[in-house]
């Protein structure tokens, strides 16, 4: 018998049974030069994970535990109480599975979606049932939007009072159905590690995505077996992976053809570890690269074919180049309203490709030209594949895509992305941003918020590196960042996490840093404080006559909370910024914290707002580059730029202006 | 133009299969206009038979999202030229013995049979398409109908192949 778990007998306390042992002491003393690692828990998470374990007698309790050891789990986000608790006692023993006992369920969720983005793994958390259960379905909801695969472990009440309204009864498995990919609830004890096994497979494989197992208090309390690998029984669950070859072939005849193609890059290229490909995919095409909000990184900022983020706040060059393409290659991307606008008048000349590994996203919002099934990194390789063998050659598309990269220029170098210093001389919120991209630079990871701060972050950092980037995409779920970022920094102990936070979402989930002062878990927290909601403030700026509706937050006019005492008060470095001058110097000091978990206040501007922009329910030729400025439309440099893109069109068969 | 497709379902038969189905329907706002479940042939698989009223285009939609929950097996649609469809409806129909014999002979002429009959009333069983069970109705309705119960409409396709056997 394969055993490779620690050898202690149920009941005995075993070496680890010290909790506080095991857990470093809050960290609230001076600054030190101790390197992060220091500070993760002495537990064992490269000892050897059990392979193979014959039937043994165990709890379901323990059955549980060791599934989690034996799927390779290392940490699990969660908080006990009553219907759990049975799990927590073998959790205490465990060696491999490291526990960070979060303040609430809501920061469990996310931590283990900031975990699961930045490693590619599979993100845990546990809950107990009722109340614990139902904290999680913000998470949840928010993993099954971003596909992030999270598997997530509730206690349920006893099997006899399911169904009565007993004390901390919810029906989770009823609420969750439409905000996971799957879930379960396990009736019987020897059911706990296939149910695990199919869980881990169902959240990673295909469309990751969240997978909720409910695991009633009896279940977990009975006497069963424990034994691994376990068969796990899926008849309806086959995820296509391989993309068509035919398919393939007409995806690359069509980009021969193309004279103004973009390749329309979404998460899905992330979540497939696809970047190094789409390099030579790009490379071997010659076209233009946009990178949804979901997919920064998964092209480098850095490489002349990017055009940077397309969308309700992208870039111009890209929003125009999607636009007045002829063909677009989207490759884990879901034609999402941000990203379209108006469906009626996106993109109307142009042909599409859409691969994806969800056939149910493939003609959803957009009929496609050629449907392509498949993992973005198959895809990816196939179609580069078929390019090189194809008639016409890398130079040959070059070439026929000069005409297309003059116009290309003329919107990247008229529009570039940009923002005034405040006229009332307060600190402009994207120079903060800006500069925190420059200081932390491409090897550090940043999560964000949700509002003006994250479209920030989105259009002035600069992303080399896929899965740097984590942010709440799909729902647009505030409160994100700080768990997020802790779950990051926990699965990437040795990279600088960043948490781009605005004043209204640290508001949300920041006692979470609590957990990381006492976990050891060292993250950095820039507040953008504008003391204001300030997406919503700009919607009412631009649409509601500057009524300020229930946007102002008090974090400025009455300084309530103080971000520097709140930060000190949960064990957290405080700093606060309030001038340009200071900017560098803030955050180079909070670079050099890396003992602790670092909060800085930056009191910046109330009126800066987020440009480029698509009116919600508009189209994208609507785009304003800056308020009441559309160069798609109206804007002289632009209507040139226009008359460029109207000659280059190809009419009936005649050749494109080169 | 909004047409009705009839969706053949196989499924595994766990708790809340049924749950997640009509609840993928009513969040995405597809209609449904019936639905039948019932065991199969295979132990631990069972067959819905969904018919749904959806514009042309997203039927395809309906399909992919239905095969994205884990515990769906297979969908076929079924062409109503390609398979035989049936219905089952039981009508109460107030029948005393001056307008019995006039029931009774409708009811003969649509090969329906009396299931239960008293001094007032005949219940009368009838199996067959959406329009003959409709003509039925239309002409027990003047001897006034006191209840209906009718079933979702269950399909089977023609000639020998199985749904389940080309899938596999």
């Amino acid at each position: 018998m394969t055993h490779a778990r620690p050898t202690t007998a149920p009941g005995t306390p075993g070496p680890a049974a010290n909790g506080a042992a095991r857990r470093p002491a809050p960290r609230t003393g001076v600054p030190t030069e101790q390197q992060d690692t220091v500070l993760q828990t002495p537990v064992a998470p490269d000892a050897p994970r059990p392979t193979r374990v014959d039937p043994e007698p165990a709890t379901g309790a323990q059955s549980l535990v060791r599934a989690l050891e034996a799927v390779g789990c290392d940490v699990v986000f969660g908080i006990p109480g009553g219907a759990i608790l049975p799990a927590y006692d073998p959790l205490f023993d465990s060696q491999l599975v490291r526990h960070i006992l979060v303040r609430h369920e809501q920061g469990a969720g996310h931590a283990a979606t900031g975990y699961a983005q930045a490693t590619g793994r599979v993100g845990v958390c546990i809950a107990t049932s009722g109340p614990g259960a139902t904290n999680l379905v913000t998470p949840l909801a928010d993993a099954m939007l971003d596909s992030v695969p999270l598997v997530a472990i509730t206690g349920q009440v006893g099997r006899k009072l399911i169904g009565t309204d007993a004390f901390q009864e919810a029906d989770i498995c009823g609420i969750t159905m439409p905000i996971t990919k799957h879930n379960m609830l396990v009736t019987d004890p020897a059911d706990i590690p296939r149910a695990i096994a199919e869980a881990f497979h169902i959240a990673a494989t295909g469309r990751p995505g969240p997978v909720l197992v409910d695991l009633p208090k009896d279940v977990l309390q009975a006497q069963t077996t424990f034994s691994w690998p376990v068969e796990t029984r899926l008849p309806g669950y086959r995820p296509t992976t391989r993309p068509h070859s035919k398919q393939i072939r007409e995806a690359a005849r069509l980009i021969g053809e193309a004279r103004r193609p973009v390749l329309y890059v979404g998460g899905g290229v992330i979540k497939a570890e696809a970047s190094t490909e789409l390099l030579d995919l790009a490379d071997e095409t010659g076209a233009p690269v946009v990178t949804t909000l979901m997919a920064r990184g998964a092209f480098p900022d850095g490489h002349r074919q990017n055009l940077g983020m397309p969308g309700m706040h992208g870039t111009v060059a890209a929003v125009a180049a999607m636009q007045k393409a002829d063909l677009l290659i989207a490759l884990g991307a879901r034609f999402d309203d941000r990203v379209t606008g108006d469906l009626s008048t996106f993109a109307q000349g142009a042909k599409i490709i859409h691969a994806d590994i969800d056939p149910a996203e493939i003609g959803k919002n957009r009929p496609a030209d050629v449907p392509i099934v498949g993992d973005a990194r198959e895809v990816v390789t196939e179609l580069t594949a078929a390019l090189r063998s194809s008639a016409v050659d890398r130079d040959t598309r070059h070439e026929q895509l000069r005409g297309w990269w003059e116009q290309l220029e003329i919107w990247r170098q008229t529009f570039p992305l940009g923002y005034d210093d405040p006229a009332d001389g307060t600190l402009s919120p994207e120079y903060v941003i800006e500069r925190i991209g420059a200081i932390a630079g491409p090897d550090a990871v940043y999560a964000a918020g949700v509002g003006q701060h994250q479209m920030w972050a989105a259009q002035f950092i600069a992303y080399e590196k896929p899965r740097t980037w984590l942010n709440s995409g799909g729902a647009g779920t505030m409160g994100y960042g700080v768990p997020a970022a802790m779950g990051a920094k926990v699965g990437c102990p040795d990279t600088t996490v960043w948490c781009i936070d605005g004043d209204g979402c640290f508001q949300m989930t920041n006692q979470e840093l609590a957990t990381c002062a006492i976990e050891g878990i060292p993250i950095k927290v820039a507040v953008i404080n504008n003391g204001n909601l300030g997406m919503v403030r700009q919607w009412q700026t631009l649409f509601y006559d500057e009524r300020y509706s229930n946007t102002e937050l008090g974090t400025h006019k009455h300084r309530v909370p103080d971000f520097v005492l709140l930060a000190q008060a949960l064990g957290c470095e405080g700093l606060r910024c309030e001038s340009k001058d200071d900017v560098d110097r803030v955050i180079n000091q909070a670079m050099a914290i890396t003992d602790r978990p670092v909060v800085i206040d930056f009191a910046v501007g109330a009126d800066a707002q987020v440009w480029p922009m698509v009116a919600a329910g508009t189209g994208n030729d609507q785009i304003m580059a800056a308020r009441d400025i559309r160069p798609l439309f109206d804007d002289p440099e632009a209507v040139q730029a226009e008359e460029v893109s109207r000659a280059d069109r190809p009419v009936d068969g005649e050749e494109p202006v080169r | 133009m909004t047409t009705t497709h009839t969706l053949s379902v196989l499924v595994e038969d766990k708790p809340g299969v049924l749950a997640r189905i009509s609840g993928l329907f009513s969040r995405r706002g597809y209609n449904i206009q019936s639905l039948a479940v019932g065991p199969t042939e295979e132990e631990g698989i069972s067959r819905m038979t969904i018919c749904v009223t959806v514009d042309d285009f997203p039927l395809e939609q309906v399909t992919k999202q239905l095969n994205k929950l884990v515990h769906v097996i297979k969908i076929v649609e079924l062409e109503p030229s390609s398979s035989v469809q049936r219905e089952l409806v039981m009508m109460k129909v107030r029948a005393d013995a001056h307008v019995r014999s006039q029931v009774l002979e409708v009811t003969q002429m649509f090969r329906a049979k009396v299931v239960d009959v008293s001094p007032e009333a005949v219940t009368v069983e009838a199996t067959g398409t959406e329009d003959k069970l409709e003509a039925l109705r239309r002409m027990l309705e003047p001897y006034g109908i006191r209840e209906i119960v009718q079933s979702g409409m269950v399909a089977l396709s023609r000639g020998p192949r199985s749904i389940a056997a080309h899938h596999r």
